[in-house]
């Protein structure tokens, strides 16, 4: 169970990888997110969310970024291996309906998880705006396939090598502006980004939802780790979320709360990479 | 020979020629547990009680006065006929005894261990009474665990009755889905114990920290249900993955027993909880024991705090395993806050006897007002306020009543939250037609009947707060009502 079918590396960091989890393949839908570990012995639970599934095969599509020593550890993965496991489908579904106009912006590797929600927008007869955002052009990925179905697409990089040099805010305001004004925005990416797209659209009284990826341990609502603080309320990440809507969530504290374990991630990811070095992992090429 | 074996000698002589009076049963000592070092097992996650020694054993049973009206039977939430399994522990007959034990419990090397004694069979014990001291009742539990510690290598695997063709799902692999699923199985049907984590034993596994139930314990009831064959699948969130209707309707089971245990923790929505260093005991303690926090860098990958001074919140058996495992993290100094007296706390004696001998300070009559944090947003103290006991609230325990003024800072870097859980709402969220109550906890009859047919319930998920025997007697119950739904649909 839980076999790589393929792998791909999109840019530096990011990687996509197709696993077999017939049953999550089957369950899902778009914006929930799975738990992954590397190691069933001593590995850490990750959430990641679902960029894709193809119940026929039983497999669903994962894209995540090496950012620290579970990540690296898939990251070194290859076609044939396994990971120790896949816990899913969890979180609720997005709400797809027909809202009219929608603004769809993600950045960095928040592209992924807004993917299928993208589409599922497209197919449920949206008009579909993608603003996709990163920081060079080597790391903006999926370009092609948000291409396929949006009906306008928005590429920024933060330096101006490809696309327009702005932040996402930029078009999303540009928008905004527009008439007919936008019925409904979704915003996956890095907090700050998901903060400020929310401060863009909040004078223009657009429902924004955002999809929220805290720290968690089992991702079914037991442990309280991933609690954010939404209209002035606690709420759970794993059973209330993983979207909210983001004028309502509190994202000074929520980044605060990510950084928790920051420098013990970081000793990991270190020791993690160093042990590679030893043994000479380093040295394969990119798979892609 | 040793003091103690003559001593044991000359009481079994008397009592097997039935000279043993009463009188020279209360003189023998109630036998103390031996246990680890209290300063040696703070930098280990070793079980703390080592268990009785056959003499002590022994010598312990003969405090029985193997009285006829059985009092502690009443007390024990599954009626196992304590005088009986005591007597045969006298007679050296530990087979005998491990026999009568497992005819009404099935994890009585669990049970032994974690069961509140002293509110349940020890409450009730005639020679405690006699003695106006609970601690001096009979140590049934211990008893239980010797028996059960006895027989750990000799067990053998139940037998499953002929193949009933029917099909059982089993939601939650905690106490109360262990029983369920070896009743039914063994009754002939095909079992499956669905389960979230990735390893099997609830909160056996995730909650009840090492040093108080070691693991391999859990491992081989778990192993056993394997043997008998019972399927178990992990990382299977029933709600999510599949669920219950699908489950029914689509996979072919006749029947459901949802043992999902607790769910979502409480918080005391008071400023700061939400700053890093805040725990959940949930969190906290799954970290640690399931996730193996405390090898972190050393084959375990999941990080926890690493804490200088803890604050623990609660009077539980949940609070004390915070507190403690916070102890054997590493940190200099834990205290454990309660609103209320000790004699209110509900956590076992033996627990909070633990927890002092470790170390752990009790602030005792004093709340939480709030949690104190940085720039970074970590937590750096927590105020408080001291509180004096009023009048009896409803549940029967003097009203803590918090007095003007007396507010105070404890400089801790990190929190534990262990104040209960309230129900997990995947289930309310994902199965229309299962009725819950306005607590979001499941609605059952007295046969663990939900209002689905098919679909039974038990454990905290519909008691909301309960222990692993409460959860073990429910699935048992279940399994039972389980049995003669499915033998009514073969009819």
């Amino acid at each position: 169970m839980y076999k790589i079918l393929s792998k791909k590396q999109l840019s530096e960091n990011v990687f996509q990888m197709e696993v077999e989890a017939p049953y999550v393949a089957r369950a899902r839908k778009p914006g929930q997110f799975v738990i992954v570990s590397v190691d069933e012995e001593g590995g850490e639970r990750i959430p990641l969310t679902i960029a894709g599934a193809d119940e026929k095969k039983g497999t669903i599509r994962l894209i995540f970024q090496r950012v620290g020593k579970a990540t690296a550890q898939m990251a070194d993965l290859k076609e044939g291996d396994s990971l120790g496991y896949v816990a899913g489908p969890l979180g609720k579904p997005t709400h797809i309906d027909k809202f009219g106009v929608c603004v769809c912006v993600g950045g960095g590797i928040g592209i992924a998880p807004l993917w299928p929600i993208a589409e599922a927008l497209k197919k449920a007869g949206n008009r579909v705006i993608s603003i996709l955002g990163a920081r060079t052009k080597e790391l903006l990925i999926l370009e092609e396939e948000f291409r396929r179905f949006s009906d306008e697409l928005i590429v920024v990089t933060d330096d101006g090598s490809y696309g327009r040099k702005a932040l996402v805010t930029e078009p999303l305001g540009e928008v905004c502006r527009r008439e007919p004004k936008p019925d409904f925005v979704i915003a996956i990416g890095p907090t700050i980004m998901m903060k400020f797209c929310c401060e863009t659209t909040r004078p223009f009284g657009i429902p924004t939802q955002v999809s929220l990826n805290t720290i968690m341990v089992d991702g079914t609502g037991m442990c309280g780790g991933c609690r954010v603080e939404v209209g002035g309320k606690t709420q759970f990440v794993c059973v209330d979320g993983p979207e909210f809507d983001g004028h309502q969530v509190n994202f000074d504290l929520m980044m605060k709360r990510m950084a928790a374990y920051k420098d013990m991630e970081q000793r990991a990811y270190e020791e993690y990479r160093q042990h590679r070095c030893k043994i000479g992992l380093n040295q394969t090429k990119r798979s892609s | 020979m040793s003091e103690l074996s003559k001593k044991l000698q000359e009481l079994l002589e008397k009592q097997r020629s039935g000279q043993l009076k009463a009188k020279e049963r209360f003189e023998i000592p109630p036998q103390e547990m031996p246990q680890q070092d209290s300063v040696v097992r703070r930098s280990n996650m070793n079980e703390v009680a080592l268990g009785y020694t056959e003499e002590q054993a022994r010598l312990e049973a003969l405090r029985c006065l193997q009285c006829p009206t059985a009092p502690c039977v009443e007390g024990c939430p599954v009626r196992i006929p304590i005088p009986a399994f005591i007597a045969q522990i006298a007679a050296g007959n530990y087979a005998g005894a491990l026999e009568i034990i497992k005819e009404y419990s099935l994890l009585p090397a669990v049970c032994g261990r974690v069961c509140p004694q002293e509110v349940q069979c020890q409450e009730k014990c005639t020679v405690g009474l006699k003695f106006k001291d609970v601690m001096k009742s009979v140590s049934i539990g211990r008893l239980e665990r010797f028996a059960a510690d006895w027989g750990a290598e000799k067990a053998q695997t139940p037998r499953a009755a002929a193949p009933t063709g029917q099909k059982v799902a089993i939601i939650g692999s905690g106490p109360g889905g262990i029983v369920a699923a070896s009743d039914t199985r063994r009754a002939g049907h095909s079992v499956t114990i669905f389960e979230a984590f990735h390893k099997p034993g609830g909160v056996m596994v995730y909650g009840i920290p090492e040093f108080r139930l070691p693991k391999a314990i859990v491992h081989k009831e778990i192993e056993t249900l394997r043997k008998m064959g019972v399927e178990i699948v992990c990382n299977f969130i029933v709600g999510r993955t599949r669920t219950i209707e699908q489950l029914m309707k689509e996979d072919g089971f006749d029947a459901v027993y949802i043992g999902v245990g607790a769910g979502l923790p409480k918080f005391m929505g008071i400023e700061g909880e939400q700053l890093v260093g805040v725990y959940s005991a949930n969190e906290y303690l799954t970290r640690a024991n399931l996730m193996k926090a405390y090898q972190f860098g050393r084959g375990a990958d999941t990080p926890i705090a690493r804490s200088r001074r803890v604050a623990v919140f609660g009077g539980g058996n949940v609070a004390m395993d915070a507190a403690r495992m916070a102890v054997r993290l590493g940190a200099e100094k834990v205290y454990l806050v309660y609103r209320r007296s000790e004699k209110e706390m509900p956590a076992r004696v033996e627990e909070v006897h633990h927890a002092k001998e470790e170390g752990v300070e009790f602030c005792l009559l004093q709340n939480p007002k709030r949690i104190l944090g940085n720039e970074q947003g970590q937590v750096v103290g927590v105020e408080c306020l001291r509180y004096e006991l009023g009048e009896p609230d409803e549940s029967g325990r003097r009203r803590p009543v918090p007095i003007a003024g007396s507010e105070f800072v404890l400089d801790v870097d990190t929190v534990i939250v262990a104040i209960g859980n309230g129900a997990n709402p995947l289930l309310q969220q994902t199965t229309p037609g299962l009725k819950f109550n306005k607590w979001g906890n499941i609605e059952v009859d007295e046969n663990c009947r939900t209002s689905l047919e098919g679909v039974y319930a038990g454990g905290d998920i519909v008691l909301g707060a309960a222990t692993v025997i409460l959860a073990m007697g429910q699935g048992r119950i279940a399994a039972a009502a389980i049995n003669e739904y499915l033998a009514g649909k073969r009819r």
